[in-house]
């Protein structure tokens, strides 16, 4: 009985999935540019996000890491006054083909924003389940699904024994996890995470950094972080992105994160690391 | 240095028993701008000696008169006395703060004043008739005047009750969803129409409610006769701007933050709009939905040549004239009979309390901790329609 459910829930949301498979999922860009109200922003970015690796985007503000990061799943459409050019593949399907619905590209391209922002009107519990109601996924042990994401989120121990708090009533980096929870709750191939980190304290960021080394063995993880520690303790590789005086950003080195950080090839990338500037 | 706070020097702590938690020593606290009894003193005082003041002078040298001017010179010379005093006892500072803290209060008072003095008039001129009669009954069969020596049959208002109740209740259904309708279309949708949209629901909030009826009369009442749907219809037009309005506001400050995160989780606008936005904003919608019914409830102008008005009750919202509050009001009040007058005040207090009861209920069933119940049993709902659809045992 209990395998039936599972197998029931994981048919249907593979179902829901369509063409991209259930587990996690690489991302191959090609050539990926992006303008706002016709000034080019981004330029020319091809990157790979391999299977379960944690990918970091760096670089100093107004480089384009976060609006590279939206592209990957749709995001930057909903901006009025937002194009775009180049392919985004996701286990080499391409998301901006004409037939894919963007509802469909997103539910299997999570995101995790800068604040943290669970929905107010929500328990903890209605937080977690959102995504699956939002995409009518029957389901039918909520408890467990509850659980389960809750659990991989890291925040299962803190919130157990009140699931029908709301959202709202959660410390910052709680609400960051809760958000985490959510995005996992709907399996997705991977998580894209915009600066999580960013409004919250040392204590809570340790506490996600570890979390993102958890989820690894599940989803694909692409993070914007401005934090040069955390990228170099959570990423497996990464990403340096650099905009010059009215010049669209541009990524200046891509590779291995130990590389990246002690032998870069680009002595820009080197003064960067090292906070030479930024 | 004049100054009321007194510090407290923390005394040395008293020992502490090994075992158990130390108990901190109580500790004098202070408030700095806490308003102490003294401070309540010497208002009154001020207060008092205004007053003196303000006799001696007005009716003992200058023999003037009138209950305003009095009222009005007393407040200035309190404000003058209050600033002197705080500034002798207290310094400058203090008094400045002190003075513009009355000067405010004030002004609140005389906002309060007209608010408190309607409901009283109301309460003193209705209330000597309400009874369970006067709510239950209609007036139906009651004599022009009532000759003397007979038991004559009382008036009552249930008629206009019912009309009043029908036509609001009629009017909400039309135009609230309409109104929230058109909120979310010009808030969430937007595009090319949305500007003339919001352009004609704020020309519509300044349409007089007389033209309403007389649109309402034309196309409905002329063809179809008086009915209290054309009044309800004519409510409603009065009704939509002013929800929509209200409704578009609080959706402007619903943060685009979570509008965001349910499109990231692959949630349809309709969707978003629905399960995020609608419920994030619920308490200020169903404030902007009183405004509405408050408008609504209130008017005559459009009933008079709509509904028309009616001695009897009438229970059919669709056919034939209805009464209803505001216009049992209106005819009852300019009546030569004073029998008439008095029922129409006592109408006016039927129809505050209606408004009123409808607003509590409003704030019960907008309350945080109401909806959070409701919330968590709807959660509830969905957990046990998810158990009956697996029907299996507890899954581990």
């Amino acid at each position: 009985m209990t395998i039936t459910a599972e197998q029931s829930f994981l048919a249907e949301t593979a179902r829901k999935q369509g063409g991209f498979g259930g587990s996690a999922g690489e991302i191959v860009t090609d050539d990926v540019c992006a303008w706002f109200g016709g000034r080019l922003v981004l330029e020319g970015v091809s990157l790979t996000m391999e299977r379960n690796r944690v990918t970091a985007l760096i670089g100093p503000s107004g480089c384009g890491k976060s609006t590279y990061l939206r592209i990957l799943n749709r995001m930057h459409e909903t901006v009025a006054g937002a194009q775009l050019a180049g392919t985004v593949a996701l286990n080499g399907t391409d998301v901006y083909d004409p037939t894919q619905r963007a509802v469909d590209v997103r539910r299997q391209i999570g995101m995790v924003f800068q604040r943290p922002n669970p929905f107010p009107a929500m328990t903890i519990y209605q937080n977690v389940l959102s995504g699956l109601r939002f995409n009518q996924i029957k389901f039918s042990n909520p408890d467990d699904i509850v659980e389960e994401a809750l659990t991989k989120a890291g925040l299962w121990n803190e919130v157990r024994n009140r699931l029908k708090a709301l959202g709202g009533d959660l410390s910052g980096g709680q609400q960051q996890r809760l958000c985490i929870a959510r995005g996992l709750a709907l399996r997705p191939a991977v998580l894209l995470m915009d600066e999580p980190c960013s409004a919250l304290d040392p204590t809570s960021t340790r506490r996600i950094e570890q979390t993102i080394g958890e989820i690894s063995h599940e989803v694909t993880v692409v993070i914007v972080t401005h934090n040069m520690q955390q990228a170099q303790r959570v990423s497996d590789s990464c990403a340096f992105f650099l905009a010059g005086e009215n010049e669209p950003g541009r990524v200046v080195e891509f590779g291995a994160t130990d590389f990246m950080f002690n032998s870069p090839s680009d002595p820009r990338t080197n003064d960067y690391v090292n906070g030479q500037f930024g | 240095m004049t100054t009321t706070a007194t510090r407290s020097v923390p005394e040395a702590s008293e020992p502490t028993p090994p075992d158990g938690p130390r108990k901190p020593p109580e500790r004098k606290r202070i408030r700095p701008r806490d308003f102490k009894p003294s401070d309540t003193a010497l208002v009154g005082i001020t207060v008092l000696s205004a007053v003196c003041a303000v006799w001696i002078i007005f009716d003992q040298l200058t023999l003037l008169s009138g209950v305003f001017g009095f009222i009005v010179v007393t407040a200035v010379v309190f404000l003058v006395l209050y600033y002197v005093l705080n500034r002798q006892l207290f310094g400058r500072r203090v008094a400045a703060d002190r003075a513009t803290g009355a000067l405010v209060t004030m002004g609140v008072m005389c906002m309060i004043a007209p608010l408190v003095l309607l409901v009283g008039y109301l309460f003193v001129k209705g209330l000597h008739l309400l009874s369970w009669h006067l709510l239950t009954s209609t007036q139906n069969k009651v004599l022009e005047s009532c000759p003397a020596g007979q038991t004559c049959v009382q008036p009552g208002v249930f008629h206009a009750i019912v009309g009043t109740a029908e036509q609001v209740g009629f009017a909400v259904l039309i135009g609230v969803p309409l109104g929230i309708l058109t909120a979310i279309f010009l808030n969430e949708i937007g595009g090319r129409f949305a500007q003339p949209v919001r352009v004609v629901v704020t020309a519509m909030s300044g349409l007089p409610a007389i033209v309403a009826g007389i649109f309402i009369y034309s196309i409905v009442v002329i063809h179809f006769g008086f009915s209290g749907f054309a009044g309800g219809l004519a409510l409603a037009v009065l009704l939509l701007p002013t929800v929509t309005r209200g409704t578009e506001e609080v959706l402007k400050i619903v943060p685009n933050d979570l509008r965001e995160a349910s499109s990231a989780l692959g949630a349809p606008q309709w969707r978003t709009v629905w399960s995020v936005v609608l419920p994030t904003a619920r308490s200020g919608i169903l404030t902007a939905v009183l405004l509405g019914i408050a408008v609504a409830i209130g008017e005559t102008a459009p009933l008079l040549f709509t509904v028309f008005g009616s001695k009897v009750t009438n229970w059919n919202l669709f056919n034939g004239p209805q009464a209803s509050l505001p216009l049992l009001i209106y005819t009852s009040v300019k009546s030569s009979q004073s029998s008439d007058v008095a029922l129409g005040y006592t109408a006016a207090l039927v129809l505050f309390l209606m408004v009123f009861t409808v607003f509590i209920l409003a704030r019960i069933l907008g309350s945080p901790w109401l909806g959070r119940t409701v919330r968590s049993r709807s959660n509830q709902r969905m957990a046990n329609a998810a158990a009956r659809g697996v029907g299996g045992g507890p899954v581990n």
